[in-house]
């Protein structure tokens, strides 16, 4: 059973797992987004960790003193995401009802803030603090050997909200995953409302009138970052190796390194001459995939699958978001990639530190 | 649950109202005497208007309209992530401040110091209180975001809005990665080590990122070790003295400083653009 999980979590059969899993939410919302399967969901997964506490290496990475949060994230996460589509299918019925939804529906419509508001937040807060303060006590915050630049850990870790970019470190260079891919996330993030037209669905918890809008959120917020973030927080060992959840983070374990590029795939492996001397035909040939993939790539959606959305949002706002859909999917591409055929880099330039 | 109490505050008086005696209570006079009236000015709100005017008369309970949606007091809806984190933030104010009392950002001390706090102050939480109020509070930042998108609450007259709380959530993040480097222990040093060496890659401006190598005024390399982003980033070629000086005024004056700017903004807009989001 163990070794079964163990395999499991490795990052490319989990990975597909969830996404597969999410592809089917999406598509039978009724069914994953209920009470019952947030019950089943809920206790199993409990139980699962419950269990899983009695093996001594599960135990010594979850009860890291900076790992405990985390794994109150994943349960608060997947809490408040069974929240919010549980209330959305729910509201999704009660529109295809002819019915108001259930935010408009709630008598009287306005209330008074003192005391209506004013007090639930003062419950809130004494609860935040009483958790806090519990928390404090039981768990001591980690210190650990004095600051000593000449002997690094291993695994040298950064903070545990910054892991996922570490996490993408392995299938890109730092330029891509420290700088730009979050460089990205946080101007996609602001422009979510300018590229977002869809003018339904604002006030209330709804999935069938902002489909897309939701699956892409969810599937960026769930499988692109937090999930790497649990992957380089419970999974990545010494070397930053993968580790299943109940194994033993041996530092000798080996990896071999058989990673090489696209362009020495095809010159080669495929040509079997040797790879040429000036970069620009050395890389010609991922060039020519990038620009495809940033080029044609959304001439072919617009063509089958967004032709109206291509009409309704305008050509600004449409290549915006393409644009961004396209950094966002490239991220599980380039991971795939590495994972199905060793690929390092698909254009990699290092005369210039250029390597993608 | 919430639902219960709801019921049960709209309707019920609210405790500290003066029972009926013909001669004035203690508590009365408590309340009439002109200390009590000039604080508190609107009195004990008991009543529909006072309850409307206590809050328009109030600069902190100003932060909340006198009015709002009925659902949007629901736990379900708003999950009072917003609300939380910046409780979490005020947490963080008051134990980071009895912290500096106690810690001096130098190599030679700053690790001393958070011993000493460890073993010489007894039933002393603030260092942990502190550490997982900031842990808690990027997870509520983070839930904040995601319930403002499934609420489509970005959405006009919102956009502005949703742009600041981007910002502060990466404020968040910045705030809890250069205290992260404070207690100047291993997991500290080398946490921060591997996060700013990612600096050293930004295109043209870190001495290995993309297109640096072409800043050049004849042989001389403008972007190198010695002068690119991750050098000022750090105040050297290394995480050391000038890093954990840096990172200290970052995370106890500068980073602070503008949060609170933007979450004054970001509370401001809340109101003008019609409080908490709600069906048309």
């Amino acid at each position: 059973m163990k070794e079964i999980i163990n395999v499991i979590s490795n990052p490319p059969i989990l990975f597909t797992l969830l996404v597969v899993i999410l592809f089917l939410s999406f598509r039978y919302p009724e069914v994953f987004w209920s009470g019952k399967a947030m019950i089943i969901v809920g206790v199993s997964s409990v139980l699962f960790f419950i269990l899983s506490l009695f093996d001594e290496n599960f135990l010594l990475i979850v009860t890291k003193a900076d790992n405990v949060p985390i794994v109150g994230l994943i349960f608060l996460i997947l809490f408040f995401t069974w929240l919010a589509m549980w209330q959305a299918v729910k509201n999704d019925k009660r529109i295809a009802a002819g019915k108001p939804v259930a935010e408009a529906e709630i008598e009287p419509k306005r209330v008074i803030v003192w005391p209506d508001l004013v007090y639930i937040e003062l419950i809130a807060l004494t609860l935040c603090l009483v958790l806090l303060i519990g928390w404090s006590v039981l768990l001591e915050a980690p210190l650990e050997q004095p600051a000593n630049p000449a002997n690094s850990p291993n695994p040298s870790k950064a903070p545990w909200y910054f892991l996922g970019l570490q996490e993408l470190l392995v299938y890109f260079d730092p330029w891509i995953a420290g700088v730009l891919l979050p460089g990205i996330c946080v101007v996609g993030l602001m422009a979510i409302p300018y590229i977002d037209k869809n003018p339904k669905g604002n006030g209330y918890y709804s999935f069938a009138e902002r489909k897309m809008a939701i699956s892409i959120f969810i599937f960026g917020w769930l499988l692109v970052w937090i999930l790497l973030i649990v992957i380089g927080t419970f999974l990545r060992g010494p070397n930053w190796n993968f580790f299943g959840p109940y194994e033993y983070w041996d530092i000798h374990k080996l990896e071999p390194l058989v990673n090489i590029n696209l362009s020495e795939i095809i010159y080669i492996k495929w040509f079997g001459v040797g790879l040429p001397k000036n970069w620009f035909f050395r890389e010609i040939f991922g060039i020519g995939t990038l620009l495809a993939y940033f080029m044609i790539t959304p001439l072919i959606l617009t063509k089958k699958v967004f032709s109206s959305l291509y009409v309704k949002l305008g050509i600004g706002r449409y290549s915006i978001f393409i644009a961004l859909l396209l950094l966002l999917v490239s991220v599980p591409i380039k991971m795939y990639l590495r994972w199905l055929f060793n690929l390092k880099y698909i254009v990699a330039i290092p005369e210039f530190f250029f390597n993608i | 649950m919430a639902d219960e109490n709801l019921e049960k505050g709209s309707t019920t008086e609210a405790p500290e109202a003066a029972p009926k005696k013909k001669k004035k209570s203690v508590w009365k006079q408590l309340v009439d005497s002109q200390v009590a009236k000039s604080y508190f000015r609107t009195g004990i709100p008991n009543t529909r208007r006072s309850r409307l005017l206590v809050v328009l008369n109030s600069l902190w309970l100003h932060l909340h309209p006198a009015r709002t949606r009925r659902h949007a007091v629901r736990l379900r809806y708003t999950w009072c992530m917003g609300g939380l984190s910046f409780f979490l933030f005020m947490v963080l104010t008051v134990t980071g401040i009895l912290l500096m009392f106690y810690y001096r950002p130098t190599v030679e001390y700053a690790y001393m110091d958070i011993v000493d706090l460890r073993e010489q102050v007894p039933l002393g939480i603030m260092r942990e209180l502190h550490r997982w109020a900031a842990h808690l509070m990027v997870i509520t930042v983070w839930l904040h975001m995601f319930r403002v998108f499934m609420t489509g609450s970005y959405k006009p007259p919102r956009e502005f809005n949703w742009g600041v709380g981007v910002i502060l959530l990466v404020l968040t993040l910045l705030l809890s990665f250069t205290g992260y480097l404070l207690p100047w222990d291993q997991l500290a040093i080398w946490a921060v080590t591997v996060g700013t060496n990612m600096a050293r890659a930004t295109p043209f401006l870190g001495q290995e990122g993309p297109g640096a190598a072409l800043l050049q005024i004849g042989d001389i390399a403008l972007v190198h070790a010695g002068s690119d982003i991750r050098f000022a980033l750090l105040g050297g070629r290394f995480v050391g003295e000038a890093t954990l000086l840096r990172f200290y005024v970052l995370h106890c004056v500068a980073l602070p400083f503008v949060a609170i700017i933007l979450m004054a903004l970001h509370f401001f807009r809340i109101r003008k653009d019609g409080n908490i989001s709600g069906p048309v």
